[in-house]
């Protein structure tokens, strides 16, 4: 067995190669979730204001991401918008608008979600002591709105993260896509490579993803408790 | 004549063809302790929440301070600071310690000095019982005390007028009186104007130079309090008041 899959990892350059991809994965997932949040909260708030052209507009944005599976959504800012209108980005940076673009409208719905379960008399009495639209919204509905959806953006983040694993599909050179071409490379020689390759990759996702979901887990517990002591 | 403070003149809030309240007409002379009395339904809350802009009113004209209010949201946070509120439900912002619930009027609407704003604050606290407890969360307090800091979170703003909202209606009953102590301290030494609405009825025959008895969304009728409690002018607030236990 001097041809064992394990070995693959090391041989060469290919573990630095899949740590650059993994890389570029999370650079990726976090200017995406940066970027989103911030343009989500935005958009959450408008949601909640009276404007009604204004919340039907952000809907339809909201429900476009939500119903376009991301390989479509990839797909039609890669291939498709780049000829139509002239627009050309490399790879990984149409890949962050993709992702952020999403992100921003999953968050909208999060965000708005929270702020009308802030209650009413809240509103109220952040008007009573003379607040305008802007200070009760930056003092009290977003700080309480933000500590009720914290959970959910968490959960958001773990999808994202795992569903950059789409970006090979246009060419960027992510963990997987690294992967896959060391497999290739290596196939004659190490047949069960594929194997090890893949399994690293599952340990970078999931040592990336389960303190998410693990946080999300007890923040949620935590507030629970709060609320109800 | 004393000076007058506030004057509702022919208010009408309907939802559809559906009254809450019907040609309201009353006025309220400065320093003076209005309390407004009727059974529950009879638009008590929905009045005094049309006093500062909380519920909107489809006709009729209000006057605070001898200006007519042009009834826009901008226009009422002006006037908001003038008339504070305070609510049955306390309505601390969970968010905050106790001290910045109260600073947030007075340092951000009213731009006022941080440091000055702050000793008053303490001030404040400290009038009311409970200057330990500045920097606590509103959830490490109890009802009686959340609602002394929502009091003293409103006269942060120097207000001119304070509307009570059946203030100790969701207070366990040993609660009750620390509250009612304090507003009757606001009614005798800081001379404040104000109109409550409570169910506490020994404590509106105590405060109150006037009653404003409301059903339906009428006023019934206005009396000078010792009169009211002694023989009311009208057959409905007596049995309003037979009704109720004191």
């Amino acid at each position: 067995m001097d041809h064992s899959g394990i070995s693959v990892l090391f041989e060469g350059t290919n573990f630095e190669r899949l740590l650059g991809g993994l890389w570029v994965t999370v650079k990726i997932a976090a200017v995406a979730l940066i970027v989103g949040l911030i343009l989500g909260i935005i958009l959450g708030v408008l949601r909640t204001f009276k404007n009604r052209p204004l919340r039907v507009l952000l809907r339809l944005y909201l429900e476009f991401f939500r119903i376009v599976p991301t390989v479509v959504l990839l797909f039609l800012f890669y291939y498709i918008l780049p000829r139509q209108l002239n627009f050309n980005l490399p790879g990984d940076q149409l890949a962050t608008l993709v992702f952020a673009l999403w992100v921003a409208a999953e968050m909208s719905d999060i965000v708005r979600g929270a702020l009308i379960s802030v209650p009413q008399h809240q509103r109220e009495s952040g008007k009573a002591i003379g607040l305008n639209r802007y200070q009760l919204y930056r003092y009290v509905l977003i700080p309480q709105a933000i500590s009720l959806e914290i959970p959910a953006t968490i959960n958001l983040a773990t999808r994202v993260i795992k569903t950059t694993s789409l970006l090979m599909l246009i060419s960027v050179m992510d963990v997987i896509n690294i992967g896959q071409q060391i497999i290739e490379a290596n196939n004659h020689t190490h047949p069960t490579g594929v194997f090890w390759v893949y399994g690293l990759i599952f340990l970078f996702y999931f040592l990336i993803d389960y303190p998410l979901s693990w946080w999300a887990k007890r923040l949620e517990k935590k507030r629970l408790e709060r609320a109800n002591g | 004549m004393a000076e007058q403070i506030l004057q509702v003149e022919h208010l009408e809030k309907y939802y559809q063809k559906k009254y809450v309240l019907h040609d309201i007409n009353f006025h309220v002379d400065k320093g003076e302790v209005v309390t407004l009395l009727g059974p529950s339904g009879s638009g008590k809350s929905t009045l005094i929440r049309c006093l500062n802009g909380l519920e909107e009113y489809q006709q009729g004209t209000i006057t605070f301070e001898g200006e007519q209010i042009n009834p826009t949201e901008k226009n009422w946070q002006q006037i908001r600071q003038k008339i504070g509120m305070v609510f049955q439900s306390y309505d601390l912002f969970p968010n905050l310690t106790v001290m910045d619930n109260i600073l947030l009027g007075p340092t951000k609407v009213q731009k006022q000095d941080k440091f000055a704003a702050k000793k008053e604050a303490l001030d404040l606290l400290e009038r009311v019982g409970l200057e330990d407890y500045a920097n606590a969360y509103p959830r490490e307090l109890s009802g009686g005390q959340k609602q002394r800091v929502a009091i003293v979170r409103a006269l942060a703003l120097h207000p001119d007028f304070m509307l009570f909202d059946e203030v100790t209606a969701s207070l366990d009953p040993e609660m009750v009186r620390g509250i009612l102590n304090i507003i009757q301290d606001l009614a005798d030494v800081d001379h404040m104007t104000m109109i409550v609405v409570t169910h506490e009825m020994n404590f509106a025959q105590q405060i109150a130079d006037r009653v404003i008895f409301l059903e339906d969304g009428h006023i019934l009728e206005q009396t000078p309090s010792k009169q009211f409690f002694s023989a009311t002018q009208t057959k409905r607030a007596q049995a309003f008041l037979d009704s109720m236990d004191f």
